[in-house]
């Protein structure tokens, strides 16, 4: 089992979680998180005073998938996600020991 | 002779101005940073009751005492609610409404003018030595100045003008901030550490209780329901909005982007300018008053990055700076046809700079006489029992070091268990 985790735009949530259910997913985790990375930051004014916002909010998900379909997961959330323009995120693949389905006990490619 | 009409509208002119404390908090509230809400809205809370009860057992009657003697504080006729009452009191005042409603009305002010101090000690300020310095500074600051001014004391008599309080309230509470934060000190961490508002919605509806509250303020200051109250109202509206406008354009010119906050802030700065001009003047001058407020305060609030004080809100840059600029722009606009209890008439008006140098003395003085008693107030307090949190306290937040508390609690994990 692969754990396909991306982190994307904000407003393009909806455009991968659609594209991901199309191609067959049943499921995926959704976090709100802040980062930085070759887009920098973007500055606030208050009062005159300017701030400097370099920890900038993005979207995670994370799905489990069997080995055999990661990259072609991968290919879907790059292709839902892109805009173009810097700051897009990146999609990772990496490998997972066990997988447990807490409801039923099944483990492993069934547990997905 | 008590008036229906006249009583009515104090009765809710009272009303009006009361509000503006809890609209002060919120507009202070959203300002600072999460961990600091609760602390700010106690502070402003707690002055409704502390100031309320001070008022009619002391302060009152240290300014209202000795009405009109053109002295500097008043005397006890009225400690602990003596001779205050519906029926008796009004004639002495010439006032139209029963004298217990004046007392209210007036208390009013003496609530939201200690609290307007605490946006400059925002974040840092310990609740029990604020509680101490307000009291202390409600009876040896705010009364004698009312008295000198309101109170028919020797500012009155020399001819100087304050419809609402541009020296009282304005000038006064922002020169006592400017003494206390310069015994506070700065919070941690400014002006390296990026300390912006936590909510600028709860400003913008603080911003908009203010202004709703300010007609109680100014228009009640007329002490009836009649032409002047509806030309304090007016002059009032306008210029907050020319604060406003004068504010963002400033903005737009140098940061490129009107922001929510310069827009609040601008009218809050033509409301205070008004303040003392309200009731004495009329055509175009609160559109001018209101504009330049906008403009000079957007300056003002520049220079406690220069000078290196930590004002932290911008007490000193809105209070005092629009205070002073109302003040003196009386000087030359005060027009007898609109109120003929201007006797010297604005340089604008009357051709005659007599009134400017009144407005001038009286500005000075009220600066000159809150610094220095604030500052030795706060600095016997800070010797006693310490005025500022300890380092801990300020990281944890007001909310939790001095008040047991969290402004916000979303989610349902960690939950509480009752101990």
């Amino acid at each position: 089992m692969k754990l396909v985790t991306a982190i994307i735009k904000p407003h393009k949530v909806d455009d991968v979680k659609d594209a991901l259910k199309a191609a067959g997913l049943q499921g995926m985790t959704v976090d709100e998180v802040k980062g930085f990375g070759r887009q920098g930051g973007k500055t606030e004014i208050y009062r005159g005073a300017e701030y400097v916002v370099d920890l900038l909010p993005k979207v995670k998900i994370e799905t489990v998938v069997p080995d055999e379909i990661a990259d072609q997961v991968a290919e879907v959330i790059v292709a839902a996600a892109r805009t173009g323009k810097i700051g897009d995120g990146k999609v990772w693949i990496s490998s997972i020991d066990k997988i447990i389905r807490i409801r039923t006990g099944e483990l492993g490619d069934e547990a997905v | 002779m008590i008036d229906s009409g006249d009583t009515a509208w104090m009765l809710i002119s009272t009303g009006l101005v009361l509000f503006m404390t809890p609209g002060l908090a919120f507009f202070y509230g959203g300002m600072v940073r999460a961990k600091n809400m609760l602390g700010m809205l106690m502070q402003n809370f707690f002055a409704m009751g502390l100031m309320a009860i001070l008022w009619v057992t002391i302060a009152f009657s240290l300014a209202f005492g000795n009405f009109g003697d053109g002295g500097f504080i008043g005397n006890l006729d009225f400690a602990w609610m003596r001779n205050i009452n519906a029926t008796t009191g009004s004639e002495a005042f010439a006032l139209t409404i029963p004298f217990v409603l004046f007392c209210a009305y007036q208390m009013t002010f003496a609530v939201i003018t200690p609290a307007l101090i605490t946006g400059a000690t925002a974040d840092r300020f310990k609740f029990k030595a604020y509680v101490i310095f307000i009291a202390l500074w409600l009876v040896l600051v705010y009364a004698p100045v009312a008295h000198w001014v309101f109170g028919g004391g020797w500012l009155a008599k020399l001819g100087a003008l304050d419809f609402a309080g541009g020296a009282v309230v304005h000038i006064n509470a922002g020169a006592a901030a400017l003494a206390v934060v310069l015994v506070l000190g700065k919070r941690k961490g400014w002006p390296r550490e990026g300390m912006h508002p936590h909510n600028l919605p709860f400003t913008l509806l603080g911003t908009g209780i203010l202004w709703f509250g300010w007609f109680g303020f100014n228009a009640g200051s007329a002490l009836g329901a009649n032409g002047i109250a509806a030309t304090a109202l007016m002059n009032t509206f306008l210029a907050a909005s020319a604060g406003m406008i004068g504010w963002s354009l400033f903005e737009r010119i140098k940061d490129g982007k009107p922001t929510t906050l310069g827009a609040a802030s601008g009218a809050v700065a033509g409301l205070v300018a008004i303040t003392p001009c309200a009731g004495f003047v009329g055509g175009m001058a609160p559109i001018l008053i209101g504009l330049a407020a906008g403009v000079l305060c957007v300056f003002a609030i520049q220079l406690k990055f220069k000078f290196g004080y930590d004002d932290s809100l911008d007490v000193v840059g809105v209070h005092l700076v629009g205070g002073l600029v109302g003040a003196l722009l009386l000087g030359f606009f005060a027009d007898a046809t609109i109120n003929p209890l201007v006797k010297n008439e604005g340089l604008f008006v009357g051709g005659d700079a007599k009134l400017l140098w009144y407005q001038f003395v009286a500005s000075a003085v009220t600066l000159v006489f809150s610094f220095v008693v604030s500052f030795i107030i706060a600095k016997a307090i800070d010797k006693t029992i310490g005025m500022r949190v300890t380092e801990e306290e300020e990281n944890e937040g007001l909310d939790y070091s001095q008040h047991a508390e969290t402004a916000y609690s979303f989610g349902s994990t960690g939950s509480m268990d009752r101990l």
